[in-house]
């Protein structure tokens, strides 16, 4: 591979990042800032002080300055890392985000893991079998999950395996009244089985029928009719035509369904109170919690950028057929 | 293994009518069902509350059950669809609109061609969920602020369409005509380009639609927007999590289905008006 190329790739898309970072945080910050929220306000949450703090206040917090400098002043701390103290946890907000993202990343990571493995299966055996009670049943469950809302499901898992059955606890990270670095491992394991089944569950419907409509589709090409007439069928015919195709386009929409990972996590750690970064951010955005909320933004734009990135490289990397056209000529 | 139909393209309707007039009937169905829950949603207002009949099992009396407030599910939840619904409706008008005006002015130059890519770009690269929170908390929250966020962060999927669609439309020769008989842009876009597109735009909009509604409900379903008193779906949801440890699973099973079901309905309108509008398909 022309090593040329790929340096030249990886510029344009580092270029690419940066470009996109600086667009995000700009656009976030002007909408919070045009937002009736008063930072000082909700820094004080409606105490009683007088006009002469209340400008001293505005002068720590710099919100007394027109709007390109108060852009200016954060980019800046953006730049070095410094993304303010959140108000709800009077901490560092890189600190806060760091922690509840790791908590959010174990969830969405195996679900990711899960949802793509059990949704490529299922889209497989659906296509193999087109029109067969198996592929109906699968399609079904697809549109009604992708019409059904997350944490509807989630609630309804919720009352299926806490409450009725009772094999898992109702909600939070850790047992109530047990910090979460004493919590053990088990205990921690048993509240993230639910969330993770239900973010899988919602999950695999649009990479399973992505799997099936491409597998019938290459099951009705001319090239696995002619391996057909050459005696090859059931699984090694699926095995050797349609999964060689099938697989790599559909790891890159796997990785393009960060964005949705995201917000399906959002919702799914609300309904479970899984302490993780998508409750937090419902909380800073209810309680105006102005640079947990921005940092938030920052993280998962970047958080979906990943994502993209990996889909291209996976794209033009990996697929054999792109890496010809692409790189060779 | 598992055993094949005979046929797969038989339909499986009672008699034979032709494709078109099926979808004709399966649209106007879906419409009819969407507009009775809408209009008598608009007309439910004050749902009597009856303390002596309250968390109660789904009965013939009370379908879907009653509250905590002895208040009818039923009733609640068609006025929580019909809200939605109107939600969806101003949302999908504005975010239309919206992306009809970066189409056309995609079609202008190079520049403003990119102009466009890049703000398709910025709005894609936040998770959508995040992005209507930070909107709607720019606009103020309330009713207002969630139909803002919601509107104004659904029109990237149709706006990537219309541009493609309009990149095409302008290699033909008749633009280059009447770009060289010294027409302005303006005049092209509106004559020339936007007839072309319409079909396409009817589509998004349909389609835009169930993922508002869906949106609406998970923002309220969050606490941003609307007040705890309104029967929005969300907010019925949000309410019965309180409940669903002491088994009543009627307050969240009923509503989150009907939601369900609206959702498919819509999908299903959009996907047969998609048949109808694409000329492969509309003759079968």
């Amino acid at each position: 591979m022309n090593k040329q190329k790929v340096a030249k790739y990886f510029g344009w898309k580092l270029v690419r990042f940066i470009v996109l970072m600086i667009a995000v945080a700009i656009f976030s910050f002007v909408l919070l800032d045009l937002s009736p929220i008063d930072p000082v306000n909700a820094y004080l949450h409606g105490a009683a002080v007088s006009e002469t703090q209340r400008q001293i206040l505005q002068q720590y917090f710099g919100t007394n300055v027109p709007l390109p400098e108060k852009i200016f002043h954060w980019l800046m701390d953006l730049l070095q890392g410094n993304l303010g103290i959140s108000l709800i946890y009077r901490r560092p907000v890189i600190d806060v985000i760091i922690d509840k993202f790791m908590a959010s990343l174990a969830l969405m990571a195996l679900s990711w893991i899960l949802s793509g493995v059990i949704g490529f299966a299922l889209g497989v055996v659906a296509g193999k079998n087109k029109g067969s009670w198996i592929d109906k049943v699968v399609k079904v469950y697809c549109y009604a999950i992708q019409s059904a809302p997350s944490f509807w499901v989630g609630m309804l898992v919720l009352m299926i395996f806490s409450v009725y059955l009772g094999w898992f606890p109702i909600g939070f990270g850790v047992p109530i009244g047990v910090r979460s670095t004493d919590a053990t491992f088990i205990e921690w394991a048993t509240r993230l089985v639910l969330p993770t089944l239900t973010l899988s569950l919602v999950g695999l419907a649009p990479i399973t029928m992505y799997t099936r409509n491409e597998l019938t589709q290459v099951l009705s090409s001319d090239f696995v009719l002619f391996a057909k007439s050459r005696g090859e069928k059931g699984w090694d015919l699926v095995k050797n035509h349609g999964i060689r195709n099938i697989l790599l386009p559909a790891i890159t929409l796997q990785f393009l369904s960060f964005s949705e990972l995201f917000g399906g996590a959002v919702m799914i750690e609300q309904v479970f109170s899984y302490p993780g970064i998508g409750q937090t951010a419902v909380a800073a955005g209810l309680q105006n919690d102005v640079p947990l909320f921005l940092g938030i933004v920052v993280i998962s734009a970047i958080f979906v950028f990943v994502g993209n990135l990996l889909a291209d490289i996976s794209y033009y990397f990996i697929d054999p057929r792109i890496k010809e056209n692409e790189f060779n000529d | 293994m598992i055993k094949k139909k005979a046929n797969d393209k038989e339909q499986w309707f009672i008699y034979r009518a032709n494709l078109r007039t099926k979808t004709l009937v399966v649209i106007g169905l879906a419409i009819v069902i969407i507009l009775s829950i809408f209009i008598s949603g608009y007309f439910i207002r004050d749902i009597p509350t009856d303390f002596a009949s309250a968390m109660q099992m789904p009965s013939l009396e009370h379908l879907f059950g009653t509250d905590w407030m002895g208040r009818d599910m039923f009733q609640r939840t068609i006025a929580g669809l019909g809200l939605s619904i109107m939600v969806g409706f101003i949302a999908s008008v504005v975010s239309t609109i919206i992306s009809i005006i970066l189409g056309l002015f995609s079609s202008f130059n190079k520049f403003a061609d990119e102009v466009v890519a890049g703000i398709i770009d910025l709005f894609g690269s936040i998770p959508h969920i995040l992005l209507i929170i930070l909107v709607s908390i720019m606009f103020g929250g309330g009713v207002y602020g969630v139909i803002m966020g919601v509107g104004l962060t659904h029109w990237t999927p149709l706006a990537r369409v219309l541009r493609s669609e309009v990149k095409e439309i302008k290699t033909k020769e008749y633009i280059s005509l009447s770009e060289n008989l010294g027409r302005n842009k303006v005049w092209i876009a509106i004559k020339h380009i936007f007839p072309l597109i319409i079909s396409q735009i009817i589509v998004g909009v349909i389609l835009m639609f169930p993922h508002a509604i869906m949106h609406e409900a998970a923002i309220t379903f969050l606490g941003f927007g609307l007040p705890p008193h309104e029967p929005a779906i969300g907010v019925i949801l949000a309410e019965s999590m309180h409940y669903l440890s002491s088994g009543c699973w009627w307050l969240a099973f009923y509503p989150g289905l009907s939601l369900l079901l609206v959702v498919l309905l819509f999908d299903l309108i959009g996907e047969n008006v998609e048949k109808l509008l694409n000329p492969e398909t509309a003759q079968e």
